[in-house]
Formats: C-alpha cells, structure tokens, sequence
C-alpha cells in the first residue's frame, strides 16, 4: 500500500507537465487528489502497521550483477515519516493555490519531489535510498529559482550544491561500504550484517553522517538553509523544512548509524572531554540549538526568524539521535514528525498568509500595518503555532522536545543544560517575531503612509483556513496523545538500537 | 595469416569503405542536381544503411581473430567480446550522428562528408581490434585525417579553419611522439605484437634493466592521452568542439572517444592478461598490470586527476556551452582514466568502461544536436543563446534537461550508473589508498560538475527570455532528440539491459 504513494506522485509529475498550458484550476485539483491519494496510501500504510515490525513492500532484483534491489519497506520509522510527507505534500498544495505563473510546472516538480522523499523513507536498499535522495535535488533547484522570491537564484543554486556535495560525500561512503563488505548486496539489513571492521566505520561514519547532516542543517553546514527557505516559495519552504530537513535526519538514523554504529564509539584518547565521534556531533548540534536561537532573535526579516527556528529545531532533532538511548532517539523521530508539521504551518502563515499579501516580510515594514486588526485569522494562526515552536505543553513540539531532553540528561546532563538554554531564547524570538508582525502598535510615519498605503490585504480563503486547521490539528492531536505516534515509533527505535543498527 | 582470414576479420572495415565510395557515387552521380537538403537526407541515408550492413556483418566475422607468425599464434586484429561491442557503438553512434546531418546548412558537400565519416568510423573499427602496433598506427591515423578533414568542413567559417589546424598541428605532433615511442617498443623487444612485447617486457624485467622503456612509455602516453583529450594534452579539444559543424563536433565527442578508449581498453587487456597470451604455458597471473608496470600506471594516475581537477574547473567559467562541453568532455575522460590505471583482470573494467563511453556519446550527440537546433536559430552557441528555451521549445528543453543532468550523473538517470559503476570498479580492483582518493576525488567533482551543467539549464528553466519566438527543430532531428532523451532515462530506470547486452559478447 505504501509503495503507491511513490509510483502515485512520480505519474502524476509526469501526467501534471503534459497538462495543457495556463489552465491554472485543472493543474492544482489535479495535484491536490494526487497528493491527497498519496495521503491516503500513507494514512492506510500507517494504520495497517500498526503493531507490526518492518515488514518488506516490493523487493525486485534491479541490479543483480552488483546485488542492487528494488527493495521497498517499512518500519515504524518509515510508516511515521511517510504520513509527515503526506500530510506536508497535501498542505503544500493548499498553500500554494495562488501561484498562476507556469502553475502546471510548478505542480510537476513539486510532485516530483514528494515521490523523491516518499522514495528515501521507504528504500532499505541502500542505492535505492540514494537514488531516491539525489532525485530530489533537482526539483529542489528549479522550485526555488523559478518561483522563489528574494535572491532566488543564488539560494536556490546554494541549496542544490550543498545538498549535491552532501550526497557526494555519502556516496563516497556507500562506494567504501559496498566494497569493503564484499557481500554483494546493497540491502541495508545485508550490509548492517556484514560485520564491517571497526576501524574502517570510524571513518566511514563521520563521512556519511556529515553528508546527510548537511541536509538535516547541522552547525556549520546550515547555511543554505536560511537562504533557502527565504528564497523558495512558500510551498518549497514548507517542503524543505518539513520533509527535506528529516531526508537529512533519517539518513543520518537509517544509513550512518543503522551501517555503521561502531563508528559512534571512543576513540580511546579525548581532547577537551571530547572523546568519540557522538561527542563531536552531539556538540555540533548543542551549538546549532543555541546559535539557530540567537541568530533568529536578531532578525528583521520574518522568515529568516523562521529560517533560522528551522536549524534550532533540527539540532534537536540530531541531539536526540546522538543519546543513543531510547528515549532519546524516540524522541529525535518524534521531533521530525512535530517540526515538519510546525514548521510548515510557520512558513505557511510567514509566505503565504502575510507576504502575498503585504509583499514584505520586514518587521520595520509590518509593524505599523496592525495586521492583529486587520488580519486576526494570521495572527491567531501565528500565536498557536508560534506557542506549538515554543514547546508548550498540548502541542507535539513539547512531548518531542521533552523527551529528546530527558535522553539527553540520561546521556551527559550538560548537554540538557545548554539545549534548554536554546528553548528559553526560542521563546523569546517567537514572542519578538509575533509582537512585531502582528501586535505591533507603531503608527506608520509621515513619509511611510502613503509608501504601505493600506493595501487590500484580501480575504482569507478557504485553501489556507483547511491548510492551517489540518496541520495544527494535528500538532494538537499528537500534542495530547503522543501514543498515537509513539507506540509505532518505539518499537522501531529499540530494534534499531539494539539490532546493531537494523 | 590467408587473404580469406583476412577478409572476414575486416569485413565491417570492408563495408563502411564500400558505403563511402557508394556515397560519392550517388551524390556526385544520381542526384547531383537536387537540393541540399535532398543530397543531404540521401547521402545519410545510403551511410546510415552502411552502418547497419557493418553491424550485421559483424555476426559473420566468426570467433577467432586474424592471426600470423611462424607458428601462427600472433594476433593482429582481435574479433568479439569487447571488441564487438565497441565496435556496434561505434557505428550506431556514427549513424545518430548522420541523422543529425538533417537541415544542416554547413557545407554543400554532403557526399564527401558523409564518406568522410564512414572512412574515419572505419579507422575507429579497426584500432577498436587491433593488437599490433603498426595495426594500432594506421587505424588512428585513417581515423585522425577524417576528423582533421571533417573540423574544417564548415568551409565559410573562418573558426572551423583555425580549429582544424590547431587540431591538425596537435595531432600530427602526438601521431609523431606515438609512433617515437613504439618505435623504441620494438628496439627493445623485436616485436610490433603488444603481447608479444608485454611478455617481453615483463619476462626480461625490462623496467630494471634499462630507462629507455620509461622514455617510451611516456611518448606512448603521450600520443594516447592527446586522442582521448587528457590534461595536459588537451588544447585542441576546446577549440575543436566549439569550431567544428555541429555533426562534426557530436562525431569527435562521441565515436572517436569509443574507439580510443576501446584501444585503450585492448592495452589494458593486453597488460593484465600478459600470461594469457596463445602458445604461453604459464597462466597464473591476477596481478595487476605485469606488462607495463609502475610507469604506465603513475602516468595514467596522473592523467586522470589533472583532467578531473583542470577539466571541471575550466568548465566552471565557460561562457560557450560548446567550450563547456569540452572540459566537461575532459573531465569524464579523467573518470575514464582511472579506471584504465586500475584495471581489472575480469571483465569487470572493460564492462564498466565500455558502458560508461557508450552512454556518455550517446548523451553528448544528443547534447549537440539540441546546440546545433538552438545555434541555427540564435546564431550562437553562448549559454545566452539558451534563455527562455523551455518557453521557445519546451521538448528541446525538456531533452536539454535530461541529457545535462544525465551528464552530471543524477539518478536515476544512465550517467548516475556510468559513473556508479565506474567508480565500483576501480574500488573492486584494489581498495587501498591511491585509487579510493582518485575515486573520491572524482565524485566530489562530479559535485563541481552539477554548477556548470545548472547554468546551462537555468537559462533554459528559470531566466526569462529576450526573445520568444519559438524555435523550429527539424522533425527528423526532434524526433532523435526525443528518442536518445527516452534511451538516456529507460537505459537509467533498467541499468541491466545495456550492461547484460555488454557483457553478452
């Protein structure tokens, strides 16, 4: 049933670039049903898992010369991070029914990229896994520098040379595995299996999981982030930092340490309390909690704020996988699913609600336009989804964040001490963001009146109402019942920890 | 070695000749009169129907090859195996590039050109099978004088004319430092027979007992790495792509880059399988390279790193995407190269090279057929000429699309597995330092790679255009277009079929 979700999205890519020109409604129904069908099979996937382990899907020889298999499965994991793609690909489509220029294209990358991201969460065959993940470079690129806003060209080509070093340096990696594991099979449980020597994964380890941490927004290899997401349209903000982000993250999970989890072992000697590769990135997500904070405090663009809540949020995410221990991991798979819902619904509200309608994202600019008055519906949107960043208690950022926290005390309290700093700072960007775009009470100056001018701000329309209802109703529902969620990922975490990666 | 013998193993040889002075004939007899484009379709047609009889003549040449020598165990032209499959490439590629002739306008000669063709694709059979030197001379040199010839044939362009004679200086400067060096081969050995000289070579431990055989090495190096356009041999390539016709230029980049890395690739064979050779008793070696030895190794190394590093570089700032092509060109030839320098005693290499020279003409004729469409139109072949393409003519730009991110090695298209396999080989061959660094290197370039391929692909994409006028491709060359675009994906969806049909020789 999963599997579907993949073929469903690349037909309709192709189906959805052979659609006639400048019929604008047809191309977007179109999309909807696909993504909504994609939806479909990802909810019924999940469901039907419920209570099972990995079970496989498709399983095809491709390549048999070099052990290469068409090989589709699904642990908890997957079947968690498939209904994130699914509800983020339908979201996407909603927030993004006023693109008129080229629509059909834009509707055929998009779909595109989706299948390309269903592909990676679904693939246990390694090469399958990258195929899938270098797919969704492409579509990326062309997203962002035809339909993006400022400095397009340049964030979007930034993104694609980031993301294509990344897979470089995977690719590097995988190459050394197939080859040293001589076992020809590219199976993820084959190669895990394989008994690689010790010496060789304390290499190899740092060299892939640096290369899917480079799309998973890793301190210092974050920075085609912010630009990116500011560059791309609002649909390809969302998919960046709610699916392309976890790409990053679960390829770290599921290839680095699934592969290679000797390689997180000590080295045997430390340099300033450093003493194994799991310190060196658990540090390196530690700064990029607190450094993503500040710089998002000292923003005037709203959606770098966001851009840049986006790398803060994934160290979390990298933190929880460096604890090792259950909790932790659950928790670092739990704040994939939460941050890709959460900040969607941001960017949502960011691009598409406030700037297509005021045309700026400039504090300086939004502040004396009122828009709490004149646009509630945003501004009470921001506030629940602002307060759902924040980690309240209720919203599924808390329950993800809390226990990636708890793993982390479990793991080195020190860790917990300085990641809660980053939860106090992103409760202070996300309270300055709202104050200023939305509750700002400056009246415009003599000479920047007639510059706003009060545009027509429009009214709200029923794609963003159902877009914003779906993804905080869901942030709500794991929130309040995180089982939903975790019941599917424990299981999958612990035979991942314990299985010697698989 | 008989006349009969001699006959069959040459037979493909043999018919692309007899399709040449066929071309002339008809062109210069029967339709003398007609139109350009006419005596064009009629002259491609008649030299793509010679590529075709050479292919079905290439079942009829039966398996052994052409032998002599006193106890007739010395071979001359090798038969199957690689070499057939090389040499099917060579000519299905020779005949995509004759279809591309359609709606050309660059000369008025079309009989001559196309004879031209098949003549220097019959230089490229030959050195394709050949496993002696002077064999090796002449086939690179009949394939040589025909590209020289086919550069210049855009007779009213000042740019075809200098690109010819850079070219024609280059190359019979390197034919010169070739033929230096096989010339100290056969002092050394008494022997033109490759495996006769590597069992000699190795044999003898020619390599302690003296330093002409390095001297000689390096000539042959020399000479080779100038046909496959490695650094630091690489001067002509750049001028010669963006001077050359059209056809001409997919011709150069396609065919005459399979049948040099196929005579690389027999040398190779030749080197590994030194014991292997008939009337030698002592069959034991999997070792790598006991024919040429240290040498031959450390220069193709160095070959290979300085064409991956100077050719992706040099590409980066081209502003004419025939020049771009070019070091791009260069730079898979340093891909090739490595894993010419590592190569295997199974098939494993030569597969994996075969496959990646096949595929990568095929997607370089493509390339230059969308250059050749897009420079009719515009004049130019600048990255400029290609802004707003997707809105001018969206399948030109959709088979621009695949074709370049083909040639950066995306997956899943056929590139990404050229490459992928490629890079297992040489890691299959020995896992130590030198070549998991080469083959490191090379993917991070093929990172490099994917920014010049995207600024190509963003002015077709994302720029918007100066000028909307549509643009007009011939059908027959949309239609060749559309169906290399379509092998580029199918042939990336399903890698086996072309590696099982490779292998099947």
């Amino acid at each position: 049933m999963l599997a579907w979700t993949i073929y469903l999205s690349f037909a309709g890519a192709l189906i959805e670039a052979l659609l006639p020109k400048g019929k604008a409604g047809l191309a977007r129904w179109f999309a909807l049903c696909i993504a909504l069908l994609g939806l479909l099979h990802a909810v019924g996937g999940f469901i039907q898992g419920i209570g099972q382990g990995r079970n496989v899907i498709v399983d095809v020889p491709w390549v048999p010369s070099m052990g290469i298999h068409f090989l589709l499965a699904a642990d908890g994991i997957s079947r968690v991070l498939v209904l994130l793609t699914g509800l983020a690909a339908v979201a996407g489509i909603l927030f993004s029914w006023n693109v008129e220029h080229r629509t059909n294209e834009f509707f055929a990358f998009y779909l595109a990229l989706i299948g390309g991201v269903y592909g990676v969460f679904l693939s246990f065959d390694l090469f399958l896994l990258f195929v899938f993940y270098e797919i969704a470079i492409v579509p990326k690129y062309f997203l962002i520098a035809i339909w993006g806003s400022t400095r397009r060209e340049y964030g979007a080509m930034k993104l694609a040379l980031y993301s294509f070093v990344g897979s470089a340096m995977v690719l590097i990696g995988l190459l050394a595995a197939y080859s040293t594991a001589g076992s020809h099979s590219t199976s993820l449980i084959d190669l895990a299996h394989a008994g690689l020597p010790v010496s060789f994964q304390m290499w190899c380890f740092p060299l892939v999981f640096i290369g899917f941490a480079i799309l998973a927004g890793m301190w210092p290899f974050h920075t085609w982030a912010p630009t990116g997401h500011v560059a791309a349209p609002t649909a390809a903000s969302m998919l960046l930092a709610g699916v392309v982000m976890k790409l990053g993250a679960y390829g770290c999970l599921r290839v680095g340490m699934g592969l290679f989890p000797r390689g997180l072992d000590a080295w045997g000697w430390t340099f300033l309390g450093i003493g194994s590769w799991r310190d060196v990135f658990a540090i390196l997500a530690v700064i990029g909690i607190v450094y993503g904070a500040l710089v998002a405090l000292a923003q005037t663009d709203f959606k770098f704020v966001i851009g840049y809540s986006s790398v803060s949020h994934m160290g979390f995410v990298l933190l929880g996988l460096m604890t090792l221990n259950q909790i932790g991991v659950t928790g670092a798979v739990l704040q994939m699913f939460s941050h890709g819902v959460i900040a969607g619904l941001l960017f949502a509200i960011v691009g598409r609600v406030v700037y297509d309608r005021t045309h700026t994202r400039q504090f300086a600019e939004l502040e004396p336009m009122h828009l709490a008055r004149r646009l509630p519906f945003a501004a009470w949107a921001f506030v629940i989804a602002g307060m759902a960043s924040m980690g309240l208690p209720g919203f599924s950022g808390f329950v993800a964040e809390l226990q990636v926290l708890i793993g982390a005390w479990i793991a080195k309290p020190w860790w917990t001490v300085a990641a809660g700093l980053g939860i106090v700072i992103g409760v202070a960007y996300t309270w300055r963001a709202l104050q200023k775009a939305f509750f700002g009470d400056r009246l415009p100056t003599a000479e920047e009146h007639p510059k706003i001018g009060w545009p027509d701000l429009g009214a709200i329309t029923w794609p963003e109402i159902t877009g914003v209802a779906l993804l905080t109703l869901t942030s709500f529902a794991v929130g309040l019942y995180p089982r939903i969620l975790l019941d599917t990922i424990e299981p999958a975490v612990k035979a991942l920890l314990a299985g010697g990666g698989q | 070695m008989n006349y009969v013998d001699l006959f069959r193993v040459t037979l493909p040889e043999t018919v692309l000749e007899i399709a040449a002075l066929l071309v002339l004939v008809v062109d210069l007899g029967v339709v003398r009169k007609a139109a350009l484009q006419m005596r064009l379709a009629v002259a491609a047609i008649v030299g793509i129907a010679g590529c075709g009889v050479a292919i079905w003549s290439l079942s009829m040449q039966g398996s052994t090859g052409l032998t002599y020598g006193a106890g007739n165990d010395l071979i001359l032209l090798g038969v199957g195996g690689y070499i057939a499959a090389a040499q099917v490439g060579i000519l299905v590629l020779t005949a995509l590039t004759l279809l591309l002739l359609t709606g050309s306008v660059f000369t008025r000669n079309a009989g001559e050109y196309v004879a031209i063709v098949l003549m220097a694709a019959a230089g490229g059979l030959l050195i394709a099978a050949a496993q002696d030197l002077l064999v090796i001379f002449i086939g690179l040199e009949l394939l040589s004088l025909g590209l020289y010839v086919l550069t210049a044939f855009a007779k009213a362009s000042a740019k075809s004319a200098e690109a010819a004679m850079k070219y024609y200086l280059f190359g019979g400067m390197s034919a010169a430092f070739l033929l230096f060096g096989f010339s100290y081969l056969y002092g050394l050995t008494g022997s033109t027979n490759l495996h006769q000289i590597l069992l000699q070579l190795h044999n003898g431990d020619l390599y302690q007992a003296t330093p002409l055989l390095n001297v000689s090495v390096v000539l042959i190096v020399t000479g080779l790495g100038f046909k496959v356009a490695a650094v630091p041999f690489h001067l002509w390539a750049p001028d010669t792509y963006e001077g050359a016709p059209a056809p001409a230029a997919a011709f150069i980049a396609s065919v005459s880059k399979v049948a040099s890395f196929a005579l690389l690739i027999g040398i190779a064979t030749a080197a590994v399988h030194v014991f292997d050779v008939p009337g030698n008793a002592a069959a034991s070696g999997q070792q790598l390279h006991l024919g040429f030895g240290g040498p031959w190794m450390v220069l193709l190394v160095t070959l290979s790193t300085a064409s991956m590093v100077l050719g992706n570089l040099a590409a980066l700032v081209q502003v004419s995407v025939r020049r771009l092509l070019a070091y791009s060109a260069i730079a898979h030839a340093g891909y090739i190269l490595t894993a010419v320098a590592f190569f295997s005693y199974s098939p494993l290499s030569t597969n994996a090279i075969l496959y990646y020279i096949l595929t990568y003409g095929l997607t370089i004729i493509g390339a230059f057929g969308v250059i050749s469409v897009v420079e009719r139109a515009t004049g130019s072949d600048r990255v400029d000429a290609f802004l707003g393409l997707q809105k001018r003519n969206p399948l030109l730009a959709a088979v621009l699309l695949v074709l370049f991110l083909s040639l950066a090695g995306i997956p899943p298209l056929v590139g990404f597995w050229a490459k992928f396999n490629l890079f297992a080989a040489v890691l299959s061959v020995s896992a130590g330092v030198v070549p998991f660094t080469l083959v490191a290197l090379a993917v991070a370039m093929s990172a490099v790679s994917l920014y010049y391929y995207l600024q190509v692909l963003k002015r077709a994409y994302v720029m918007p255009a100066v000028d909307d006028t549509p643009i007009k491709a011939h059908p027959v060359t949309l239609i060749v277009l559309v169906a290399i675009a379509a092998a580029v994906v199918l042939m990336g969806c399903f890698p086996t079929v072309l590696q099982n049909w490779i292998a099947g020789f």
